[in-house]
């Protein structure tokens, strides 16, 4: 005497019948864990519990996976919390067995998740960035003895690194670090000149140009780029070598890591840099040149002469100084991140933005404090 | 197969107290032993037991938390880091995957030990560099990147650079994984050949128990809860005598005893 009957499409079906004083709870069909699988709560909607508990039965051509582990965890779910008997005797063995390590891993806490209130997400943030200042000092001082070992024993040092490395981040950069500092000295003499027409001023535009480019936005620019183009770079190659163990390899031999892979890198772009920039000063003015040439109608001897006039070889010097120091800035973010990097593929893909990120805090930071000291100084 | 006397004085590596870990977790606790010249020395456990960080710590690539590590009776842990560096020469590590350093061809890798350490010319060098490559079977590939060869060629190369500078000691993180069958056995011929032929002592991170069996000449046992040495002594030994059936089930590849 069928009872009630829920009927689902296709595919996991359970039945409930009422015999007696129980239930029996027929499973056939094809039970997919991807495909829908019934409610225990929507098939026994509206029905009064059975007072002699449930009995579950598998029709043999059923086909299953874990979604019947899971219906059948419901109902025994539902049956102890009525203090109902569930008879399972009518199963396959293979299905008590699964559903018995089922209910064990149920039965174990589960580790927390790991997530942390408001309180403690700033205390370990701040943890973090204390540790981070003083690997950042320890990276540094270790630096500077390897600069002294070497120093002592320059046939020590990797001189071919060196020399590839400059190709690399120095000859390889000149079309982009050409392109963008022509445009920038474009911008700027764009934007000066409508100011300094209404005043008449036109021929000042090579002032504002050649002073900004020089004193500023020449080091910063060419900074900014090998931040993004070389930092970015020596992250990843020298994380990757950690996650290979190749840096283990360097340690073990007794050859340290910094001596053999930082200093040549830090030397290669504090030479490079100052380099770049007196190019990318060259091509600034360049382009402010054109549109003077262009929109103010000047040309180029008197926009060069009167450059000549605006800046002296402090301002270029100043520029360089900046320059090579913001070259090993990058240097520096870039394989501190990498040498501190993570064993694995994520890791590397961090140490790289980190480098970055930490690479142009570096330079503005710095650039400030050169503001401020060559005021001081009057430069 | 004799086993060398573990009980002699001149041991090539003696670790006592050593406790290491990460973070404050501590995975094993003041563990002792001694390694023999010329032995073949296991280090093996389940996974997550500490093998090898055990390794990272006795080859200084990190530092323990108490405890102390000394090869040939002097202390390594507590020497200063110029005599660390002069003691690391003594010896070579064959890393998990070869650990090769990516810029440089095989050549270089192998001769960067000599050309760092040893006052060799280059045709010398050039020479020891065939010798080496041509020992662990890569002769004509000196000019190879290690991005071209194979991951168990890798290895091998690697092999040839930790035996660059005729080490006294070379640890070996488990050697035969990622192995064929037929390298991996070649392998351990070169091993029981160091041993046998340059004295050279072998420390190796495996639990691969055909290698333990079949060249090894003592074995410990490591655990994870007893965060310690369970076993010590020769493995065919211990797979029929131990009282332990922790050490007997995993010498008999996990079967439990009877």
């Amino acid at each position: 005497m069928p009872a009630e009957t829920t009927r689902l499409p296709p595919g996991a079906d359970a039945q409930v019948h009422a015999r007696g004083d129980h239930w029996e709870v027929r499973l056939s069909g094809r039970w997919r864990i991807t495909a829908e699988r019934p409610s225990w709560p929507r098939l026994i909607d509206g029905l009064a519990p059975p007072p002699a508990g449930v009995r579950l039965v598998m029709a043999d051509d059923i086909r299953w996976d874990s979604a019947l582990l899971l219906f059948i965890c419901d109902i025994r779910q539902w049956c102890a919390a009525r203090k109902l008997p569930c008879d399972q005797s009518a199963l396959p063995l293979s299905v008590v067995d699964l559903m018995e390590q089922l209910a064990r891993v149920q039965e174990k806490p589960r580790p927390a998740h790991r997530s942390e209130n408001f309180l403690t997400t700033v205390g370990l943030a701040t943890g973090d960035a204390l540790r981070k200042g003083r690997e950042i000092s320890a990276f540094v001082g270790e630096c500077v003895l390897s600069v002294i070992h070497l120093a002592k024993n320059p046939h020590r040092f990797r001189w071919g690194d060196c020399l590839e490395e400059m190709q690399k981040c120095g000859a390889m950069a000149l079309p982009i670090v050409g392109l963008i500092s022509l445009l920038v000295g474009l911008i700027m003499a764009y934007q000066s000149a409508v100011l300094m027409r209404q005043f008449g001023a036109d021929i000042y535009v090579a002032d504002a140009v050649g002073l900004v480019m020089v004193r500023e936005m020449g080091a910063m620019m060419t900074a900014i780029i090998l931040a993004g183009r070389t930092g970015a770079a020596f992250a990843a190659t020298l994380g990757n070598m950690k996650a290979n163990e190749e840096i283990d390899a360097l340690s073990t031999l007794g050859i340290r890591p910094v001596d053999f892979l930082v200093i040549p890198r830090l030397l290669a772009l504090g030479l490079m840099m100052p380099l770049l920039a007196l190019y990318a000063n060259g091509l600034g003015i360049l382009g402010g040149m054109a549109v003077a040439l262009g929109l103010l109608d000047i040309p180029p001897t008197a926009y060069w002469v009167e450059t000549q006039t605006a800046i002296d070889l402090s301002d270029v010097a100043t520029g360089l100084i900046k320059a090579s120091t913001f070259g090993v800035l990058v240097g520096l973010a870039g394989c501190h991140r990498g040498l501190r990097a993570e064993r694995s593929a994520a890791g590397v893909g961090k140490a790289a933005t980190s480098a970055v990120v930490m690479g142009l805090l570096l330079i503005i930071v710095f650039d400030a404090i050169f503001s401020v000291v060559f005021n001081v100084l009057g430069l | 197969m004799t086993t060398p006397n573990a009980n002699s004085a001149d041991h090539a590596i003696d670790v006592s107290g050593l406790t290491c870990g990460y973070d404050g977790n501590v995975l094993l606790d003041r563990i002792d032993f001694s390694v023999a010249r010329g032995e073949i020395f296991f280090i093996c456990g389940g996974s997550g037991c500490g093998k090898s960080t055990l390794l990272r710590h006795m080859i200084g690539l990190q530092l323990p938390m108490a405890g102390s590590v000394s090869y040939f009776g002097e202390n390594f842990t507590d020497a200063d880091t110029a005599r660390q560096r002069l003691l690391l020469q003594t010896f070579g590590v064959l890393y998990q995957g070869g650990a090769l350093w990516s810029s440089l061809t095989l050549r270089e890798n192998v001769e960067l030990p000599l050309v760092e350490f040893t006052t060799l010319t280059p045709s010398e060098r050039d020479e020891i560099v065939g010798y080496k490559l041509a020992q662990v079977g890569l002769a004509g590939f000196e000019n190879h990147y290690p991005a071209e060869i194979s991951g168990g060629m890798k290895k091998r190369a690697g092999l040839a650079r930790a035996l660059a500078l005729d080490p006294a000691v070379v640890f070996f993180d488990e050697p035969s994984a990622g192995l064929d069958p037929i390298t991996s056995r070649n392998l351990d011929e070169l091993i029981v050949d160091l041993s046998a032929k340059l004295g050279t002592t072998c420390v190796i991170v495996s639990h691969e128990l055909d290698s333990i069996f079949g060249i090894g000449h003592r074995v410990i046992l490591l655990d994870k809860q007893a965060r310690g040495i369970i076993a010590d002594g020769d493995p065919r030994v211990l797979a029929a005598e131990s009282p332990d059936p922790r050490v007997r089930e995993f010498l008999h590849r996990g079967k439990r005893p009877s």
